[in-house]
């Protein structure tokens, strides 16, 4: 399942390591933040529920960028 | 002279500062409230610091009478740790937080190491405190433009992409009401009034209307529409108001499906994205170690091995120097920027770009297939000549329309054209078809032959050939030769000049594969001036005929394939781009392609790639000027011929250079 989030962030190579943060984190079968409107899209593996796994991203992008903000 | 050009700076910080609160910071939207912030920050801390500049270290030192002794030295550094907290609390925060977060190498880290050490070697010293919360003022104003100039830009380009409507009109109960276009269901019958924008794809049921499509195709003429004409949304009506019936949702819709694909199309990452990433996941840590080593091998050798001073103080400020330059940020933000530009810039012409990877191969595009019919020509076929005729050129036309009443080939569609009147079926009997050759009927009990040679042949009749390419219809009437018919396909007002544009924009072969004959297509293809020309190809027989021209092609050239996306999408995903043309309102070929050319000019192709080449070479000039920089910034700042402040300056300097430059891919309308 794929969804898009609107986030927050202020650069670009913030950006780039929530992307990397969102990846890493387990459920997450792909992610991809998009700077320049704002947007992270997350595909999610199969049988994972979306809301927990948003939260976990959210807490993994907080670590690396304390700056950034997703709408959940 | 340093500290009266680094005053003279200040100043026109201050002023500067001072002018866009008052300018821009009063205007509704013109900054966010961070913004603000940190504009006042600036102005304050940059106030602080220049009156701190006129009160020397001496003047703070006859404060020791007064009080303790070296009372002065200690009075001076408070008074500039608080100007550096104004200007750098929220940097040191971040930092703190980075290391409690096992994220050590991020840019505020290396600031608040840079900066920090700095203020201990000026504390060492008593010395120039100045230094360090210049730096960090110039990096927060560095910052501070970098965030105001993108999001300024990014809300431009998309400003220019949004075609997005905003309500429908539905009459209820004879008043007109705005809702949501979500909410319209199909089948509706919603209202657009002169200067609006029809909203959801749809049939028009009453009135007519100039439209503009000019937010769609970049085309500037406007077309005229009428009663059972279909409209696609996000034109604009001009003149006339039309209730149109819905045929779509709105999520279906045109206008809606355009906007997700270049929403989304930057979120397709480049190679140059992918490869700058990488980079600054790399660049960062390795600056950082270098300072390190900086820092204390030098010394070491010097101490242990030259038997010289160690002069911890001199490396210790260089390795600093080492960590401003580190900051990766002008080139991560400059790349997706130009990208972005360049996708938004080519969207307004009409050229739908799917994805930043899509815009870097088309610049390599060295290569194009086209495919004929519907490509180069116009898809429509029409009587293009009779010759060899004793009777009237209408009275010939009207025997051919009537025998061919009964097919629905697009031969007889276009003889039905040329006739020009609704034929009338009673006049026709016995029609015959003959597959493959053509039709025998009888029209006004007169009987009529319609076909191509082998019919002739067929019936023992002798013909003339025709001189002229294209599919010939030969006539017989009551068995005697009467003539024939050439009906050909019509080649595009621009495509010549749109192969040769093709060329001059760098585009070493040009390749037409057609299902025609081959006759047909060597004619067309030497009328535009193609090079190669592969003909009497079946839909498979394309594709093979691509992977072939793949494998010719030599190093990174790449291959586009160019069709009208109706049944070459095999081909289209199967060349290295696909390019879709006149794709407006098709559902198919916006799937299937690569590029999507909203109006069927061919010259659109040759403009797209020099957007693309454009933006490229933007991309390009944007790596080599902030690598350039960085490296001889990090050379320099080794051998201690470059300061904090030529760092800070170069940094701050090449990210603005880079996000102007990215800039000019938004204009592309001239080339």
């Amino acid at each position: 399942m794929k969804k898009t989030y609107k986030i927050e962030v202020d650069c670009a190579n913030c950006a780039n390591l929530m992307e990397d943060a969102a990846r890493k984190t387990a459920g997450v079968a792909s992610a991809t933040v998009n700077f320049m409107t704002q947007k992270m899209i997350v595909e999610f593996a199969d049988g994972t529920d979306p809301k927990n796994v948003m939260q976990d991203v959210l807490k993994a992008c907080k670590k690396v960028e304390p700056d950034c903000e997703i709408e959940l | 002279m340093q500290e009266l050009i680094i005053n003279i700076l200040l100043g026109v910080v201050i002023l500067t500062a001072a002018g866009l609160l008052i300018f821009i910071g009063s205007r509704k939207g013109g900054m966010t409230k961070k913004q603000r912030t940190m504009m006042i920050r600036i102005l304050i801390s940059a106030s602080a610091l220049l009156g701190l500049q006129f009160v020397s270290a001496e003047m703070f030192d006859t404060l020791d009478v007064y009080l303790f002794p070296s009372a002065g030295r200690w009075i001076r550094f408070a008074c500039y740790l608080i100007d550096y907290f104004i200007i750098g609390y929220d940097i040191l925060k971040k930092a703190a937080k980075g290391i409690k977060n096992r994220q050590v190498f991020d840019e505020n880290f290396l600031m608040a190491v840079a900066t920090i050490g700095a203020m201990a070697l000026a504390v060492y010293e008593n010395g120039e405190y100045l230094e360090a919360i210049a730096v960090m003022l110039f990096y927060q104003i560095g910052e501070w433009f970098q965030g105001y100039a993108v999001g300024k830009s990014r809300r431009n380009i998309s400003n220019l992409m949004d075609i997005r409507p905003d309500y429908a009109n539905v009459e209820r109960d004879g008043k007109l009401e705005q809702v949501d276009p979500d909410e319209v269901g199909i089948g509706s019958v919603i209202v657009v009034q002169p200067g609006e924008k029809v909203p959801i794809d749809g049939i028009i049921v009453e009135g007519n209307s100039s439209l503009n499509t000019s937010a769609l195709t970049g085309e500037s003429l406007p077309r005229e529409a009428k009663v059972g004409d279909e409209v696609i949304s996000g034109c604009i009506s001009m003149t006339g108001v039309l209730k149109i019936q819905t045929t779509k949702e709105f999520g279906e819709s045109t206008v809606s499906k355009i906007l997700d694909l270049v929403e989304n199309a930057s979120s397709r990452k480049s190679k140059s994205e992918d490869f700058i990433s990488k980079f600054a996941k790399v660049y960062t840590p390795a600056v950082c170690y270098s300072a390190l080593a900086l820092a204390i091998l030098p010394p070491l050798v010097r101490m242990l091995f030259m038997g010289l001073a160690a002069d911890w103080g001199v490396w210790i400020y260089r390795a600093l120097t080492f960590l401003v330059i580190s900051c990766p940020c002008a080139l991560v933000i400059s790349i997706p920027l130009s990208f972005f530009a360049g996708i938004g810039g080519a969207s307004q012409q009409g050229v739908l770009v799917k994805g930043s990877n899509y815009l870097e191969i088309l610049s390599k595009t060295k290569v194009v297939v086209f495919d004929k019919t519907g490509t180069l020509t116009q898809g429509v076929f029409e009587v293009n000549g009779i010759h060899h005729n004793e009777l009237e050129n209408a009275q010939l036309i009207e025997y051919a329309a009537l025998a061919e009443s009964a097919s629905s080939h697009p031969i007889s569609k276009s003889l039905q054209r040329a006739y020009g009147k609704e034929p009338d079926r009673t006049r026709v009997s016995d029609i015959r078809e003959i597959s493959g050759n053509g039709v025998i009927a009888k029209v006004d009990g007169i009987e009529i032959a319609a076909g191509n040679d082998k019919l002739m042949k067929h019936l023992n009749i002798p013909y003339i050939d025709c001189h002229q390419t294209g599919t010939i219809i030969h006539m017989a009437i009551k068995g005697a030769y009467a003539g024939h018919i050439v009906i050909s396909d019509i080649v595009k007002p621009h495509s010549q000049a749109a192969i040769a544009s093709l060329k001059s924009s760098g585009v070493e072969k040009t390749v037409m594969l057609t299902g025609d004959a081959k006759k047909v297509a060597n004619q067309v293809a030497n009328s535009l001036g193609i090079d190669e020309v592969y003909s009497e190809l079946l839909p498979a027989g394309k594709v093979e005929k691509v992977e072939e021209l793949l494998r010719m092609k030599l190093g990174k050239a790449k291959l586009a394939f160019v069709g009208d996306g109706i049944n070459d999408a095999p081909v289209l995903s199967r060349a290295d781009i696909g390019i879709a043309m006149g794709a407006m309102g098709s559902d198919a070929a916006i799937e299937a392609a690569d590029i999507v050319l909203m109006d069927d000019d061919p010259m659109k192709i040759s403009k797209a790639i020099r957007i693309s080449r454009k933006c490229l070479r933007i991309v390009y000039q944007n790596i080599v000027l902030a690598l350039v920089v960085k490296f001889a910034c990090l050379i320099l700042g080794a051998f201690g011929i470059a300061n904090m402040y030529l760092a800070i300056f170069a940094d701050v300097g090449v990210m603005i250079l880079a996000v102007l430059n990215a800039i000019r891919c938004l204009f592309v309308k001239k080339l």
